[in-house]
């Protein structure tokens, strides 16, 4: 009887989930079968197969919505954060949803602006989740402004398939307004405006016996936006309050982070100026934690992200979020159809420069000696002579034929290693990279495509350079829709030490039907963000044989 | 008692197969979930009402993704072709973050795109829409049904992603 009862309820569950229901989600399943590699320093796990699984499911019906993401790491893949085990739930929420309201219980990631205060996101190649676990209210409450609230504990890593929260409880408040969409008198003025501010705080008790901690840390700012016809400029600052943590080694300073880009864009044209200043801006929601656990606030790098893996994977610049100034510009210019540049499909030509440098630091009037541990000065944008990075690059696109087009690109790259710290090296490396890919259209559904690249590390007064030259060649042939095969090998020819002249081949084959797709590969591999068969994902370093299965649904 | 619930049962499991045909259309199809992200400009766009005009391609992508620009500067050459024999739109949504965002409108414009472009800087659509990687394309159906979707991008991709456009349009 009670059986029947249940079976009816089930069922009538069932039915209006059917009827009404829409559902979304993915799956990700990578296994890996690592050979012992000593020459490119790759280990044999224990167990020699390694399996990361993930799949998220969300549910919609009207107003009402709820999701989750299951995940397994039976165990996790080389390279993934060591605190990654077991399989369980790894977020989930409900929540409702109308054109003025939209509460969420439970997991949410979030943003504020441009994340300068808060930004909570997931990136599973890496391994990275901060998420939020609590409350998230969005209010709509007129055309053109949105006012999100935020509380929660983030989350820290995932052991014995749960999820493990941060010590520190974050809350927040954002608003946003569009004054274009919001203000009758601005609806058709040729100037747009967006302003916003954010508030964010974090509490967490002070169990330090050393020192009087604050327990709770506010980080406030605000933020502008405005277009003009083809110029746009945008600019954010926020200030956070005396934090002392293991990053700053227990200060007492006042920190920031401020951004800006201005922009001048028309048909063909596009140019981007930007700025950014960080000092003494990480923020934690526990003090003791580093690396990449429980931030609250996301400080990117303020350069292009390189694809060919030769500039992608040997030295990539991370943000100093203890400090830095930082400058880019970037132009991208297409020469049209039929003039004498553009020829008969166009030309593309791209120019960018990144420029990162030790921010100043002064002492006026600081007594290092005082008990109030503010230990220097910083303005924003007042930087110092100390070079951490530099970026001049430029590409050329090209479409020669209906059967041939092309790409040649040339980087020279400065990363200060005694900061960045990518590598054995000290000092400055300064390293040239030229690549040239071509594709050729053998018919509607063949095609071959091909990348030749060179790195040529200069040697530095000592007469050293690092891990020396590289060369990598890349051979992919593709069949519309379903099939690719690449063969790809990267040879360190110019290393000093003769016996770390090491080849990395590797070959991958892969199937795709629809929002299904499945890639074996086998050979090694540095670390980095790898692009085959039309995708990109970072992966670490490893030899052995890798399946990795991806569906949409 | 327990006789009338289990005849209660039968007829209702009954109803309900015949319900499930009528549904089965309605159940087979995934719907454009609703997320609320800005354009270039910053006005707010809601993606359940992209289908409004008409078909539409969803094309996630980065500036960072040679593949998928491959894949837009291709179907670039062929759109103005695609817009006046279907009537569809080509909505680029930007998965890039504030590291790279701010290059979205600088690559958009340099090339001299005519698609709409929207900017998913925290990934809350490329997440609803249960995109792993990037590229990912999916094709809508006007009531908002996604008919086809493909995760990569090789030449001739283009190709197959027209024979479902046309197969949409009914031509």
């Amino acid at each position: 009887m009670k059986h029947l009862l249940s079976l009816i309820g089930f069922t009538c569950a069932l039915q209006l989930v059917q009827a009404q229901g829409n559902i979304t989600g993915n799956m990700e399943t990578t296994f890996q079968y690592l050979n012992e590699d000593s020459i490119i320093n790759a280990k044999q796990p224990v167990q020699k197969g390694l399996l990361n699984s993930y799949m998220n499911v969300f549910y919609t019906q009207g107003n009402f919505k709820a999701g989750m993401r299951l995940e397994s790491y039976l165990p996790r893949i080389q390279g993934y954060p060591n605190r990654f085990d077991g399989t369980g739930i790894g977020m989930r929420y409900v929540g409702y949803q109308n054109n003025f309201v939209d509460v969420t219980l439970g997991s949410f990631y979030e943003q504020f602006g441009s994340g300068l205060a808060l930004r909570t996101y997931e990136d599973r190649n890496l391994g990275y989740d901060n998420l939020l676990d609590g409350v998230r209210i969005v209010l709509r409450p007129g055309k053109g402004l949105v006012v999100k609230g935020v509380y929660g504990n983030q989350r820290l890593s995932f052991q014995k398939g749960q999820m493990i929260h941060g010590a520190g409880l974050v809350r927040g408040v954002d608003g946003e307004f569009h004054l274009n969409e919001g203000l009758s008198f601005m609806k058709d003025k040729a100037l747009d405006v967006v302003l916003g501010a954010s508030f964010v705080s974090k509490f967490q008790e002070d169990d330090n016996p050393d020192w009087i901690l604050p327990q709770n840390v506010g980080v406030y700012g605000g933020r502008v936006k405005l277009a003009y016809k083809n110029f746009y400029a945008d600019a954010e600052f926020m200030q956070k309050e005396q934090d002392p943590s293991s990053d700053n080694k227990y200060i007492y300073n006042y920190g920031h982070a401020a951004v800006f880009n201005l922009r001048y864009t028309q048909k063909c044209l596009g140019i981007l100026i930007s700025g950014k200043s960080v000092d003494n801006m990480s923020f934690r929601s526990d003090r003791t934690k580093d690396l990449q656990d429980v931030l609250i606030n996301y400080l990117p790098s303020l350069n292009k992200t390189h694809t060919y893996n030769l500039v992608a994977t040997l030295y990539p610049y991370a943000t100093q979020p203890m400090g830095e100034v930082a400058y880019q510009a970037d132009i991208l210019y297409t020469f049209k159809k039929g003039s004498k540049l553009g020829g008969k499909y166009g030309t593309t030509v791209g120019l960018n420069f990144s420029t990162t440098y030790q921010p100043k630091h002064t002492l006026n009037g600081i007594d290092l000696n005082d008990s109030s541990r503010v230990v220097y000065h910083c303005r924003p944008f007042d930087l110092s002579d100390s070079l951490y990075w530099q970026d001049i690059n430029f590409n050329v696109t090209k479409k020669l034929n209906k059967k041939w087009s092309g790409i040649l690109s040339f980087y020279d790259i400065k990363i200060n290693n005694d900061v960045v710290k990518v590598s054995e090296a000290k000092g400055i490396i300064h390293a040239r990279i030229a690549v040239l890919e071509g594709t050729y259209k053998i018919n509607t559904h063949h095609a071959l495509r091909w990348e030749l690249q060179g790195m040529w590390v200069q040697k530095n007064a000592a007469g050293l350079n690092d891990k020396g030259n590289w060369a990598t060649a890349l051979v992919e042939y593709t069949i519309s829709p379903g099939w690719f095969f690449s063969f790809m090998n990267q040879y360190n020819y110019g290393n000093a030490d003769v016996s770390k002249r090491v080849n990395y081949p590797i070959i991958t084959c892969g199937y795709i039907k629809d929002a299904t797709r499945l890639t074996v590969s086998y050979g090694r591999q540095r670390a980095g963000l790898f692009c085959v068969g039309g995708v990109c994902r970072p992966v670490p370093a490893n030899n052995g044989l890798m399946i990795n299965l991806t569906h949409s649904f | 008692m327990k006789k009338v619930l289990f005849s209660l049962f039968v007829a209702f499991l009954a109803l309900q197969a015949t319900a499930q045909d009528a549904h089965v259309e309605a159940n087979v199809a995934k719907k454009v979930p609703s997320v609320k992200l800005v354009d270039m400009k910053g006005k707010a766009v809601n993606t359940a009402e992209l289908t409004a005009n008409g078909p539409v391609i969803i094309s996630f992508w980065a500036t960072w993704c040679a593949p998928c620009k491959k894949e837009l500067n291709t179907v670039h050459e062929l759109y103005a072709d695609w817009v006046e024999e279907t009537g569809v739109t080509l909505v680029a949504v930007a998965i890039d973050d504030e590291k790279t965002k701010s290059q979205v409108p600088v690559y958009v414009n340099g090339k001299a795109w005519d698609y709409v472009v929207l900017m998913d800087p925290n990934w809350d659509f490329k997440r609803a829409m249960g995109v792993n990687n990037v590229p990912h394309t999916f094709l809508v159906d006007k009531e908002g049904n996604i008919v086809y979707s493909h995760n990569n991008y090789a030449p001739g991709d283009e190709e197959k992603l027209y024979q479902e456009l046309l197969k949409l349009s009914g031509k």
